[in-house]
């Protein structure tokens, strides 16, 4: 991991560092520190990093496309260049006024209505994972690695028409993009096992083998057309790996961190189980406590942050998840309450960026606890500590190990479909 | 009771259609459309309060 090779956090107002095990383990710790000393932190590494933590100027960065470019998001040794507007993965590396037309070649896609129709074959996916997890009854279980890693590597290799077993790269491309950035370990993969290798396969292989209709979205990108020119080979594979790398272990993260917080509240777990009226609540209240996802800016021209001169070519992190802890905007922001009514929270982000895949994640995240709820309604962590569990290092923050005790079970054969 | 749907500062999260089906409906973008004309029925004030509050846009108002 970069632990290794990077200095340790002596103050995490002046020289913090997001992809250390320290930041992975405690976050919300360190944005409240951060919080009551200085708003904005900032850091040399990385050639120069702020990370604003209150709501407000997260908000105001993210709205702020004049001053703040999205063509580097996720924060690394190396910067972009000359890619503006368009970008390496259109539509979230895209600035106005290209980002629209990129981005509304997608949002039909990614519609409540078009997601409600994946919602079985999520629904079946759990079932399966569930049935494979129960099968053997132990009673200890790792809900990561067994139950939630899977869940939207499924469903994303369905809505782009790869195969399933093609999960186990995504993996391997996440872990490295977003928990490796720019590490040692990278500089020694053949291109055969890159992701741009994989999405120049997937691409080459279709436009073999084309298709009248466009059947999911690969072909869909590939029928598409930006004013009258179909889209170029390099905005196709950026886009496709953007949904590969942007809605697999932010979900996963989410389906793990809800767990994880019911694992250890019996009375939340026995809330969702006996009324299911308030997933609908439950599940912002979750996204907000536990947002997976920090994006980051390249300050595209000098300017401020909540009164703080930052200078262009400076990395700015938007931690929306330390937005969502802000006591300014949430009242009692560290303590989860599962029924909250009141939840303007930015796990999705703000702005023209918001999550394109928001729907699909919260349909992912429901039917992932619906189902785990429905076979395994009791279980508890099934280690002493809870700091035990090891949370992932970057800008994608969730459990990556969760070990449960199953305490009760409902049989397959009796439970219901809704 | 008066509600309003900012349509430039809507950004699809779709809180309000969750949250007030009765008052707010989705284009098949995702971005929200309002389904009365300005003045909330009777019985739908706490909807409408519920979709100002969650918004993360700040794109509905409501006004007693």
């Amino acid at each position: 991991m970069t632990d290794t090779a990077r200095p340790p956090v002596d103050d995490w107002a002046t020289d913090f560092d997001h992809t250390t095990s320290e930041y992975a383990q405690n976050a919300p710790e360190i944005w409240a520190d951060l919080r009551s000393r200085c708003p904005v932190a900032h850091s040399e590494r990385f050639g120069g990093t702020w990370l604003p933590v209150r709501h407000e100027d997260v908000v105001a960065v993210a709205r702020d496309t004049e001053h703040f470019s999205s063509e580097g998001v996720i924060v690394n040794d190396y910067k972009p260049v000359d890619l503006a507007p368009i970008g390496y993965a259109p539509p979230i590396t895209s600035d106005p006024p290209f980002h629209q037309a990129a981005r509304r070649l997608l949002l039909p896609a990614f519609a409540p209505k078009e997601i409600d129709r994946w919602e079985e074959t999520a629904r079946a996916t759990c079932r399966e994972l569930l049935d494979e997890l129960l099968a053997d009854g132990r009673d200890v279980v790792d809900a990561a690695v067994e139950y939630t890693q899977h869940i939207p590597v499924r469903v994303i290799a369905d809505m782009l028409g790869v195969p399933r077993e093609d999960g186990d790269k995504f993996r391997t491309f996440i872990h490295r993009i977003i928990e490796a950035p720019g590490s040692a370990e990278q500089e020694q993969i053949a291109y055969e096992d890159t992701l741009d290798h994989y999405l120049t396969q997937v691409v080459e292989a279709r436009r073999a083998a084309p298709r009248e209709e466009p059947q999911d979205l690969v072909d869909h990108l590939l029928a598409a057309d930006l004013d009258g020119q179909p889209l170029s080979d390099d905005h196709i594979t950026g886009t496709i790996g953007l949904l590969i790398i942007a809605g697999i272990d932010t979900t996963w993260s989410a389906i793990g961190a809800s767990l994880w917080h019911l694992a250890q509240h019996p009375d939340d777990r026995r809330r969702l189980v006996e009324d299911p009226d308030v997933m609908v609540f439950a599940i912002e209240e979750l996204l907000r406590a536990y947002a997976p996802v920090t994006m980051a800016r390249i300050v595209a021209e000098d300017t401020e942050i909540g009164g703080c001169p930052v200078n262009a070519r400076d990395w700015v992190l938007l931690p929306f998840p330390a937005a969502n802890l802000d006591p300014e905007v949430f009242e009692d922001p560290h303590e989860v309450v599962i029924d909250r009514q009141r939840n303007r929270h930015l796990a999705f982000g703000v702005g023209i960026h918001r999550c394109i895949g928001s729907n699909l994640a919260r349909m992912e995240l429901r039917v992932g606890l619906e189902e785990w709820l429905r076979r395994i309604p009791d279980f508890e962590l099934a280690v002493d500590d809870p700091e035990q569990v090891r949370w992932s290092a970057g800008q994608v923050r969730g459990p990556r190990e969760l070990p449960v005790r199953i305490l009760a079970t409902v049989p397959h054969s009796t439970t219901e479909v809704r | 009771m008066r509600i309003t749907l900012d349509s430039e500062a809507c950004q699809g999260h779709g809180r309000c259609y969750t949250l007030a089906p009765d008052l707010f409906d989705s284009d098949d973008e995702g971005y929200a459309v309002l389904k009365v004309d300005g003045e909330v029925p009777a019985g739908m004030e706490e909807q409408a309060r519920l979709a100002a509050d969650n918004c993360p846009e700040f794109a509905i108002t409501v006004e007693d």
